[in-house]
């Protein structure tokens, strides 16, 4: 891990990792919505607003999977002072909140013609609007301070603070009786869902994750190309 | 333990003295109550059915307006360097100044607040449960409040800011709170949710002290 704390070792590696990333996350998307779309079968209650869920959850599960990935780089960045792992997170945050955003979304346009509502107050609906909030209070955070470094390490310590809202939202539907449904992906048993809608969910998920390293990787060559800039910059003024 | 207790009373003496702090949280508390049947009418009943709920928004908005203090006039006359680099843990005394501040304001509004339910015809089975979920609810929001209160010291239009890092955390405390009040009302049992809340603020008192702690050595680094 610290052999990535050299910027330019993070960057060959992001230009190696850069085309794969493209690939997967066109490919996966293709197919993945071509499979949702036209291939898989309607669901036998919903009808074929259960497509919605093929956008929905991969979205639900990226938001988690980039908050994560958020809070452990920054703790990365508090302990170790480790430069890159607090730019991963800094890049991180406007990602993982659209991710959010979109989970929202989604999930509201398919909450009317199911649950007959756009919005519940359950435990899982406002967890993750904490969560989205959360992604905010950082970005925020991150830009109040005149001295950047300042402001990156406080954003970092909230990131930190904030992974306490992760297992609630996970474990959200079953500790409280919600409207949302419980897992059926991720469970100890095996999914409780058929494979002619298992496949193309883990392929929009694929497709997903294909996308958050792509955009990662271009977030973070441009936080470096800033970084440079504003260091030419200073370097001119001190002249 | 000696630390502690002279930072708690150091702080609740500058309160005293200066007064002005906790009259001003409890005069916002009072005024955003009144403004509850001012703007939605005088009807008993629909007064009655939303008193917990504005009760309880208020006292965090209440709470909320304080919050920015809580570190920041030691900040800037320099205290908040040496009570850092003192020997004691920065998170004992981080402890004590949210307790002094849970004492001056958090106190006041929890005294204040069966007035409040009379005023918006809270019926009498509500008031002790919601007594008991102030008391055990406002804590969590000092101490949470401290966390934000940490993180923005120094940071361009930090009170804005803080309620913007700090409320969506709120949330839970804010549900389990009013769904006590709801559940007396209702003539259901109330210790599942004064349990949770109870559950709250020990998980609070545990983590928050830690990321307080952190936010200042590197507010005053």
């Amino acid at each position: 891990m610290h052999r990535l704390a050299n910027p330019t070792r993070f960057l060959r590696l992001c230009n190696m990792v850069k085309p794969w990333a493209m690939a997967i996350t066109l490919l996966c998307l293709a197919t993945g919505l071509y499979f949702s779309l036209f291939k898989s079968p309607p669901d036998y209650q919903q009808s074929d607003t259960v497509r919605i869920m093929y956008v929905h959850v991969p979205a639900a599960w990226m938001a988690m999977f980039c908050y994560s990935a958020m809070a452990l780089s920054s703790a990365a960045a508090l302990i170790w002072g480790h430069l890159v792992a607090q730019l991963i997170a800094k890049a991180t945050a406007p990602i993982g909140a659209s991710f959010t955003f979109l989970a929202l979304i989604t999930g509201s346009l398919w909450g009317k013609p199911m649950w007959g509502t756009w919005w519940v107050w359950d435990a899982r609906l406002t967890s993750v609007l904490i969560l989205f909030f959360l992604y905010l209070g950082f970005i925020v955070l991150h830009d109040a301070f005149d001295d950047t470094s300042r402001g990156a390490r406080a954003a970092s310590i909230l990131a930190v603070v904030g992974a306490v809202n992760v297992p609630i939202i996970k474990f959200s539907v079953d500790w409280w009786n919600t409207l949302h449904q419980p897992a059926s992906v991720v469970k100890l048993d095996g999914p409780a869902i058929h494979s002619s809608m298992l496949v193309p969910l883990l392929l929009m998920a694929c497709g997903y994750t294909g996308f958050y390293l792509w955009m990662l990787i271009v977030r973070m060559r441009a936080e470096f190309n800033s970084n440079k800039i504003r260091a030419i910059r200073i370097r001119q003024a001190n002249r | 333990m000696n630390a502690f207790s002279s930072l708690l009373k150091r702080d609740l003496r500058l309160a005293f003295r200066q007064g002005s702090d906790s009259v001003m949280v409890i005069v916002f508390f009072i005024v955003v109550v009144v403004l509850f049947p001012l703007s939605i009418g005088p009807e008993q009943k629909i007064l009655a059915r939303i008193s917990a709920g504005v009760i309880w928004v208020a006292a965090l908005l209440a709470a909320m307006l304080s919050m920015d203090r809580l570190f920041a006039a030691d900040y800037e006359d320099g205290s908040l360097d040496l009570l850092v680099i003192s020997p004691h843990p920065t998170e004992i005394l981080v402890l004590a100044k949210v307790l002094a501040h849970w004492l001056t304001t958090g106190l006041p509004l929890i005294i204040v607040s069966p007035l409040l339910g009379v005023f918006l015809y809270l019926q009498a089975d509500g008031f002790w449960v919601m007594i008991m979920s102030l008391l055990l609810g406002t804590p969590i929001l000092s101490l949470i409040g401290a966390i934000g209160a940490a993180l923005t010291l120094g940071a361009r239009r930090s009170g804005v800011l803080i309620s913007l890092l700090i409320l969506p955390l709120f949330i839970p405390v804010l549900i389990f709170g009013v769904s006590a009040v709801d559940a007396a009302l209702m003539g259901l049992p109330t210790r599942p949710q004064l349990l949770i809340l109870g559950a709250f603020l020990l998980f609070a008192t545990a983590l928050s002290p830690w990321a307080s702690a952190a936010a200042l050595r590197q507010a005053v680094e």
